[in-house]
């Protein structure tokens, strides 16, 4: 604990987006310096976060690698990892490099900007994940919106600009009242530090306020229903590597910030309002699922899908059981994987045929066998097939939330049903049949490139599926301390200032 | 001789605003009109040389003639921030001056001028202090906004600056002599004194809400907003950068001090007129904004919106309000200037363009200016990282404070729509086929942007100095 490990892994990518802003040439020499450093950049900083996993205490549920500087006066730079943050930093650095392989060739223009524009996304999401004071968790998280912006409106499709303005208003409308919430709890308080936050116990009233207004933050992040809208937009319009990190790491911000600021810091609200959260999920689980299978265009479809598995997360956090949050996370990170490599695997077939509409492919089995697998693959793993890491975290989740509430559980299985139709519907439609599109006759299968940036994910995939108990083991005790935190609250009001 | 050296110390910087104006209005008499661009450059370091004597002037609480000037922390902060922003609008004034052929020598004292105005509304601590100084500055404005003289929109707006202006002193003094009426005096002190016993005269808060019509109208704040964007779009353009800083921190100056040291008493009433005025203006401001494609025009909506949001600490009332507008007019100062180097950068054939759609694809033709100009935008939308949003989070943390949830709720909801023109910009530079380029960025320009926007985008890393200068200034006050 001599160098400051965490701070280093943020802010990493920070001083490689500096590197290429060095980079003067503007000619395809420099786009290539552009595209190494930043490989090298998040391989670097994938391999630290590594470090971290190995020196990570998993039976402590206090936050580690801790660091605290003065910053604002009120507000210090204190970051911190525990159980539950430290999944979502290991997927976001390690989808990182894995978005860069991927926008190696399918990024042309502006490819310095590009790389600029991702690298700053990777600080600002990792710091998201390890802030531990709400004004630095704010600036992380808001500040992800600009880098985002950019992204999907210089590097994105036609209707990119109608896209990007949805995505940066829908999201910071739904942040600014999370801001007013935080300063409310600061007066309240005292302090902005997530860890004295934790075991401060808020009176229900402000409670109640301020849930909702982090209620509207994170809801429109995740995003539940009715306010996904900027969802299936952003996805379709954004350059494949963006997808991925959208659908992988963004829309995981307002599953973890569910976890770690309404459900410890407002139990109480958290408790009276988890039926409305139960009731958004199943509408979300079942209604989008439906809206997917009416879907023309294979990035909707899959945006949609997001949306319905972003449902059980929520349904599996506000049960608050053991399973259900472990679960929640699980599937969070499973989601993270699977869902970008479904996005990643649209942008192969993307680049080649340049059309996203289902109905122009078919028979792709019959030119692209090993694609036509690894495809199978994580449609499989979105479905919840067992032996994938798919199940898991739905199972999880539907059993957390059958203890506290059985009808809700049962209505989500309906989801699975669903998911089942419309993923294995978009295989059959895509992949087999014969090849009947002129425009498929020269398809090429996967390149080396593309087969690098499948295998680690294919390989996750699958060993999650079988053997979850790493993801499992890191949050377990962070997990346990947050159930019973949570239940003590909701059962005696008043006992929980004194927690460990 | 040493001991009144010593105590007219904190007079300096005033001392030699009036001085170095008035040589430079000699030597440029003398000299004639070759002597404009000299006169211009010497201008600055006078305002370079006033700041330096405002950092000089012990610490402490001076207070002089009978206690109507008043030098404290609160005047220090705010006096460098003006004298920076008549700095940053003379650098952006020397290259548009000598391309337009507007090298007068008149430009530089009248800058002086009204400078010294500010400075002395800052330290005002009665009535006739505050008019004293108000006029000063606003007489040398009306004349700089028509400082084009053949140009039709520059006399325009020089003309409609001065009739509206003059009404508004007009009422500003209409609401001082009530306030003497019922209180039989004009020092603030005096007059919070007589407001805080009992139930306050309805003559009194009828002369606050005239006095208050002044203030509004100087800092163009809803609904005394409507000079604005015909003003800002009229005036030649440096001098509607000028405009847009260095006037606003002196008017906000005098807003604050007139409310929180004069009527503490009658805290309650005021506050009602500037949740009014601050959701008001925020609202328009943001709005308003949405339909321009002058970026004057619209730079003017958002300093109507921004000059809202910095009301919002002063709503609050307390020692955190009052630091909070400090933190944002400081803030607005540096992104105004800075987008204001961009605007006056345009330049094509000659030519400075204006709308907005001349920027598109700036990114590709200038991507340094591009890069800044999205820096200082989203800044100016409230942004996080960068400095505007600690701006509007130091007001809106007082206004929670103080209970004022709707003007908060109001507040944060009008930057959502805010941001969206500020959206536009960066779109048209980013996202859309590159235009002509414009003609190379004179260095003076390159300076004023370059610290304006790194100055916001690095804000973060370390912004103790200006939060603990502020709430320093702040606290005197109480």
């Amino acid at each position: 604990m001599n160098w400051p490990i965490l701070s280093v892994t943020t802010f990493l990518p920070f001083v490689g987006a500096l590197f290429i802003m060095l980079v003067r040439r503007d000619d395809p020499t420099g786009n290539g310096t552009a595209r190494w450093v930043a490989l090298w950049t998040t391989l670097v900083t994938f391999g630290i976060s590594l470090a971290m996993v190995m020196r990570f205490d998993p039976a402590v549920a206090e936050f580690q690698f801790v660091e605290k500087h003065p910053w604002l006066g009120f507000a210090n730079y204190h970051m911190g990892v525990d159980g539950i943050s430290l999944p979502f930093v290991i997927l976001t650095t390690a989808l990182m490099p894995i978005c860069i392989i991927a926008s190696w060739t399918a990024i042309q223009k502006r490819v310095k900007e590009y790389m600029i524009a991702f690298l700053v996304l990777e600080t600002l999401m990792v710091g998201t994940f390890s802030a531990l004071d709400l004004v630095l968790f704010y600036l992380f998280f808001e500040g992800g919106l600009i880098p985002m912006f950019l992204i999907i409106g210089v590097w994105g499709g036609p209707r990119r600009v109608y896209a990007s303005f949805k995505f940066f208003l829908y999201t910071l409308l739904g942040s600014v009242l999370m801001l007013l919430a935080i300063m409310a709890m600061y007066w309240q308080a005292g302090s902005t530090d997530i860890t004295v936050l934790l075991r401060h116990e808020f009176p229900l009233n402000l409670q109640k306020w301020a849930w909702v207004a982090f209620f509207a933050s994170f809801a429109v992040k995740m995003p539940m229903w009715p306010v996904h809208t900027w969802l299936p937009d952003a996805h379709v319009e954004a350059p494949t590597a963006g997808s991925v990190i959208l659908a992988a790491i963004l829309l995981k911000m307002g599953g973890y910030g569910f976890l770690r600021f309404s459900l410890p810091m407002f139990p109480a609200a958290s408790h009276d309002f988890a039926p409305i959260v139960f009731a958004l999920s199943v509408v979300a689980i079942v209604y989008t699922s439906l809206v997917a299978l009416m879907q023309e265009d294979v990035k909707k479809l899959i945006a949609y899908s997001s949306v319905a598995h972003m449902g059980f997360v929520t349904m599996g956090i506000f049960a608050a059981t053991t399973q259900g949050i472990a679960g929640g996370i699980f599937q969070m990170v499973s989601h993270g994987i699977v869902s970008g490599a479904l996005f990643l695997c649209v942008g192969v077939v993307y680049d080649r045929i340049h059309t996203r509409e289902i109905a122009a492919y078919g028979g792709l089995v019959n030119r692209m066998p090993v694609y036509a697998a690894v495809f199978m693959l994580f449609t499989m793993a979105n479905v919840g097939l067992p032996g994938t890491s798919g199940f898991v975290g739905e199972f999880l989740t539907l059993i957390g939330t059958f203890k506290v509430n059985p009808n809700v559980a049962a209505l989500a299985t309906l989801g699975l049903i669903l998911s089942a139709c419309y993923a294995l519907w978009l295989y059959r439609k895509m992949i087999f049949g014969a090849l009947e599109k002129p425009a498929l006759a020269g398809i090429k299968d996967l390149g080396l490139r593309e087969l690098v940036i499948f295998l680690p994910l294919v390989v996750l995939t699958i060993l999650f599926g079988v053997a979850p108990k790493p993801v499992l083991d890191m949050s377990a005790a962070s997990v346990a301390q947050l159930v019973e935190h949570y239940n003590l609250a909701v059962k005696t009001p008043g006992k929980t200032a004194g927690l460990p | 001789m040493s001991v009144v050296y010593s105590s007219y110390l904190p007079l300096l910087p005033e001392l030699a605003l009036a001085i170095g104006a008035m040589v430079l209005l000699l030597a440029g008499v003398m000299q004639g009109e070759g002597s404009a661009r000299t006169v211009n450059v010497l201008t600055i370091f006078v305002l370079i040389a006033v700041g330096a004597f405002v950092v000089m002037i012990p610490p402490g609480r001076h207070t002089f003639f009978g206690d109507s000037f008043i030098v404290d922390d609160f005047a220090r902060f705010l006096k460098l921030l003006t004298l920076a922003g008549s700095v940053g609008a003379m650098l952006l004034s020397l290259n548009f001056l000598k391309v337009e052929r507007l090298q007068k020598f008149e430009y530089g004292p009248l800058i002086l001028l009204s400078s010294l105005g500010m400075l002395v509304l800052i330290s005002a601590a009665d009535l006739i202090a505050l008019y004293l100084g108000l006029e000063m500055m606003s007489l040398a404005l009306y004349v700089i906004a028509a400082f084009d003289r053949d140009n039709v929109r520059s006399t325009e707006a020089g003309l409609k600056y001065f009739v509206l202006g003059a009404l508004s002193s007009g009422m500003l003094l209409y609401g001082a002599s009530l306030i003497y009426g019922f209180t039989g005096t004009i020092s603030f002190a005096g007059i919070a004194k007589a407001a805080g016993q009992g139930a306050p005269p309805l003559g009194l808060i009828f002369g606050l809400v005239f006095l208050f019509v002044g203030f509004c109208f100087k800092i163009s704040a809803v609904p005394f907003h409507m000079w604005t964007p015909d003003v800002y779009e009229g005036a030649p353009t440096p001098v509607t950068a000028f405009f847009a800083a260095a006037p606003k921190v002196a008017g906000i100056a005098m807003f604050v001090r007139a409310s929180i040291v004069a009527f503490p008493g009658i805290t309650e009433q005021w506050q009602q007129i500037v949740v009014f005025v601050a959701i008001a203006s925020m609202a328009l401001g943001s709005f308003a904004a949405i339909g321009q494609r002058n970026i004057k025009r619209l730079l003017a909506y958002s300093s109507i919106g921004h000059m809202g949001f910095a009301l919002v600490g002063l709503a609050a009332g307390s020692v955190e309000g009052v630091q909070g507008v400090l933190i944002y007019v400081a803030i607005y100062v540096a992104m105004t200037l800075g987008t204001f180097a961009v605007v006056l950068s345009m330049r094509r054939d000659g030519v400075l363009v204006e709308n907005i759609y001349d920027l598109s694809g700036l990114a590709r033709t200038h991507p340094t200016i591009a890069f800044m100009l999205a820096a200082l935008l989203f800044s100016l939308a409230g942004i996080p990282p960068l400095a505007g949003f600690f701006a509007k989070f130091y007001v809106f943390l007082a206004a929670i404070n103080a209970g004022l949830y709707t003007l908060a709720v109001v507040g944060v909801l009008t930057s959502v729509v805010g941001a969206y023109y500020y959206l536009l910009i960066v779109k048209i530079m980013y996202f859309d086929e590159p235009a002509r380029g414009f003609a190379p960025m004179p260095g003076s320009l390159r300076l004023v942007l370059a610290i304006g926007g790194l100055s916001n985008l690095l804000f973060f890393v370390y912004p103790a100095p200006l939060i603990g200068a502020a709430s320093a200034a702040a606290k005197s006050l109480f």
